[in-house]
C-alpha cells in the first residue's frame, strides 16, 4: 500500500512529531481514499471516510501499539469508517452477519461462459467500461467487497486482510472465492455482450 | 477414453480462488488441471477469473491519486497546512 517506500517512524508519530505525521498522510492518503471510493462509490463519504480515518489515527495514535503494522491499523480504521457510513445511510444493505458462513459452494454456479478475454485492450480501459466494473464491486455484499478490495485492489495478503477486519484465514478465502467469482459473473455479462456486438459489426 | 465428469466442476469450483493464487495444493493442482483440459466451460471460468482479478488489479494502480482539491482539504482539517506542498 506504501506509495513512497520511506519508512515512517512510530516514535516521532508518538512524540507529536507533525512533520513526520504528514507523511504518513501523505504515504496513506491515495490507498485509503481509493478503499473508501471503491466501498462506498459516492467521492463525498469517501472524503468523509479519508478524514476520519487520520483523525482518528492522530488521537489514538499513542495506542497504537505496533503489534500490527501502521498500514493494517489504518486500513482497520478506514474500513470500520466505511462500514460504518454504510450501515448508516444504507440500512437496506446485506451485512456481515446475515451473511452464511463455510466454505459450501452449492448455491452458486458459473452461468457466464463467453471467452472475453482476447478483447482489444481499449475495451476494457473506456470509462465505461470502468464505470461497469466498479459497479460490480458496489453489488457485492459488504462482508465481500471489503475483503476483495483489501487483497485484490490494495493488495493485501490473505493474512493482512484478517488482520484488517479481524477475521480468520478461512473466513477471508470463503469471501474473496465467493467475490471473485461473482465478480468474474457480472464481468462476464459485461464483456460478453461487448463481444457480441463487435462479431455482430 | 472415460466421459467428463461434471461433477467436479462444482467440487472444484471451492479451490479456484488458491489455485489462480497459486497457493493450492500441487495435488489438487493437477486434479484441476486435468479438469480444465477437458472441460470447456471450466477452462473459461478459470482463464475469464483470471482476467477478472487482473483487470481490478490494474484499475487500482490508475485510481491511487487523492484530488488536489480533496488533499488540500484533508491537510486543512488536520492542521497540516504548513505541509500542503506540491
Amino acid at each position: 500500500m506504501v506509495e513512497n517506500k520511506t519508512e515512517i517512524s512510530v516514535e516521532a508519530l508518538r512524540a507529536g512529531d507533525r512533520e513526520e505525521f504528514s507523511r504518513l498522510v501523505e504515504n496513506y492518503s491515495g490507498p485509503i481514499y481509493r478503499l473508501a471510493l471503491k466501498m462506498l462509490g459516492i467521492p463525498m463519504e469517501a472524503e468523509d471516510v479519508l478524514q476520519n480515518t487520520f483523525l482518528k489515527a492522530f488521537k489514538h495514535l499513542k495506542e497504537f501499539e505496533g503489534r500490527s503494522s501502521l498500514s493494517t491499523w489504518l486500513y482497520r480504521i478506514a474500513s470500520n469508517e466505511a462500514l460504518m457510513i454504510l450501515r448508516k445511510h444504507r440500512p437496506e444493505t446485506t451485512f456481515s452477519d446475515t451473511e452464511p458462513e463455510g466454505d459450501d459452494n452449492s448455491g452458486y454456479s458459473p452461468a457466464q461462459f463467453a471467452d472475453w478475454r482476447h478483447l482489444p485492450e481499449t475495451e476494457f480501459l473506456t470509462s465505461e467500461s470502468q464505470a461497469a466494473m466498479d459497479k460490480a464491486v458496489q453489488n457485492l455484499v459488504e462482508s465481500q467487497r471489503i475483503v476483495f478490495i483489501l487483497r485484490d485492489i490494495e493488495g493485501l495478503s490473505i493474512q493482512e486482510t484478517g488482520q484488517v477486519l479481524n477475521l480468520s484465514e478461512a473466513a477471508v478465502k470463503t469471501r474473496l472465492l465467493r467475490a471473485r467469482l461473482h465478480l468474474r459473473e457480472e464481468l462476464s455479462t459485461y464483456y460478453g455482450e461487448r463481444l457480441e456486438k463487435r462479431r455482430k459489426e | 477414453m472415460t466421459p467428463l465428469d461434471h461433477s467436479k466442476c462444482q467440487t472444484l469450483l471451492g479451490s479456484l480462488s488458491e489455485y489462480v493464487d497459486g497457493t493450492l495444493s500441487e495435488e489438487l493442482c493437477e486434479e484441476i488441471d486435468r479438469h480444465i483440459a477437458e472441460c470447456q466451460n471450466c477452462h473459461i471460468v478459470v482463464d475469464t477469473l483470471r482476467k477478472t482479478i487482473s483487470l481490478y488489479h490494474e484499475s487500482a494502480a490508475e485510481t491511487g491519486v487523492v484530488p488536489a482539491v480533496v488533499r488540500e482539504r484533508l491537510f486543512r482539517t488536520l492542521n497540516l497546512d504548513d505541509y500542503l506542498q506540491h
